[in-house]
């Protein structure tokens, strides 16, 4: 099957904002779609749900061994313990990194990113270069990153290729043994959770 | 099929290009588009397997080309039409038909916040036997179907151990073209960045890949690398 522009909808403008508005317009008419609904979609992920989720849970793995252990066994449950779950994130599995074993998360054939901890995934994660390279070359991919591992570190790449979603539970970093789990989820940053980057103490704190 | 969608283990798309304070969406446009989606995937009248396969079948030159959004919207545009909620009139016109009966929408803000709640699971909750077991070698057999699949190429024909089984899933390949759920089961199958890549790769490193029970053959214990 072949899909040019010129068939698909030539008299509609070429402007997306336009096509998308005129197509909205469309759907509201014909009662298919209510408003209402689209701005609480939009309003969820804009605002509301985002890497601080994932930040909450990895904080609270790194303060509680028992929710450690319950989360890389049944995450799912233990997400949900925390209040997160939902689409895009029905079955959750989260992969932990160690001295020895880095992680790192992609989908090679599309999108899929776990949305209930980390919201809706960045433009680099759903683009060519990082979906080819990910798997062939994991180790350029993080160096790209600014991020160089020894080689002796083994790198677990996980390709999102079926309905499962992963969430890598960074290595909790050194000098924070008297951060409460507030403190902690701060220093969480989003690549980390995919695995493209460390989670680094902030300077001056270490112990 | 083989599309240009399957990009595992590709080189020459260029650098990564990681933006500093990403928005969520780059033009509102995109959040509608996004929103609408789901608003329309309420009605139930396609599935994620048969939405991603629209999303494949944008010719490759265009995929390459266009930005995630453009290409959720055209293959949105597509589907619309295929599954009868518009014409390529009403588009053209931006009205509806005279005389088309107004519908009450399947998704009302108070079911869009049920939905982001609750998502919609494909795990089926059925017996059904998995015909592997962790530990197990298989290979992921050397398919090249010209429909939806979610093997991707990078993996067919190379052995790799069962590490876990998630349990009982939808099927792909059928559920996107509207032949059914064929639930079965679905591993995580560790593959040898050896086995894949070849002797430059990393002796220890390893890709997973989520594989359902039909992309699998039992294979002997005989370790290339």
């Amino acid at each position: 099957m072949t899909r040019t522009h010129d068939d698909d909808h030539q008299d509609v403008p070429s402007d997306p904002a336009l096509r998308v508005k005129a197509l909205e317009s469309l759907l509201v008419a014909k009662g298919l779609v209510d408003r209402a609904a689209l701005d609480v979609l939009i309003d969820t992920y804009e605002h509301k749900i985002g890497p601080r989720n994932g930040a909450r849970v990895v904080a609270r793995a790194w303060a509680d061994p028992a929710y450690k252990d319950r989360l890389l066994t049944n995450a799912d449950a233990a997400i949900a313990e925390l209040g997160y779950a939902g689409m895009q994130g029905e079955h959750m599995v989260v992969v932990e990194n160690t001295p020895t074993i880095h992680n790192l998360v992609v989908c090679t054939l599309c999108s899929c990113y776990p949305w209930p901890v980390l919201g809706l995934p960045p433009v680099w994660y759903k683009a060519a270069p990082y979906r080819s390279r990910a798997v062939i070359d994991p180790r350029g991919v993080l160096r790209e990153f600014g991020l160089e591992l020894p080689d002796a570190v083994e790198v677990r790449v996980w390709d999102s290729t079926a309905e499962l979603r992963y969430l890598v539970l960074p290595e909790r970093p050194a000098g924070t043994q008297s951060m409460n789990e507030s403190e902690l989820a701060a220093l969480v940053t989003r690549d980390a959770m995919v695995g493209v980057a460390k989670v680094t103490a902030p300077q001056g704190d270490q112990a | 099929m083989n599309g240009i969608h399957d990009m595992g283990g590709m080189h020459g798309m260029g650098p990564i290009e990681p933006e500093r304070n990403e928005p969520v969406f780059h033009h509102p446009w995109e959040s509608r588009v996004f929103a609408l989606r789901r608003a329309m995937g309420a009605w139930r009248r396609w599935n994620i397997d048969v939405s991603r396969h629209e999303v494949e079948l944008i010719t490759a030159a265009d995929y390459l080309r266009m930005s995630y959004y453009e290409r959720q919207f055209a293959a949105f545009l597509v589907l619309l039409e295929k599954r009868g909620f518009i014409t390529p009139a009403e588009l053209e016109s931006g009205t509806p038909v005279p005389g088309t009966p107004v519908a009450v929408p399947a998704l009302s803000a108070e079911k869009a916040t049920e939905l982001i709640a609750k998502g919609v699971p494909t795990s089926r909750d059925i017996p059904v036997a998995p015909r592997f077991q962790t530990g197990q070698q298989v290979r992921a057999r050397n398919i090249n179907p010209p429909g939806h699949t979610r093997e991707p190429r990078y993996v067919r024909g190379k052995l790799g151990i069962i590490h876990r089984d998630h349990g009982v899933f939808v099927f792909p390949d059928t559920n996107a073209h509207f032949l059914g759920e064929k639930p079965q089961h679905v591993y995580s199958v560790r593959f040898a960045a050896r086995e894949l890549w070849g002797v430059d790769a990393a002796p220890q490193d390893a890709v997973y890949v989520d594989l359902w029970d039909d992309y699998l053959e039992a294979a002997e214990f005989d370790f290339a690398t």
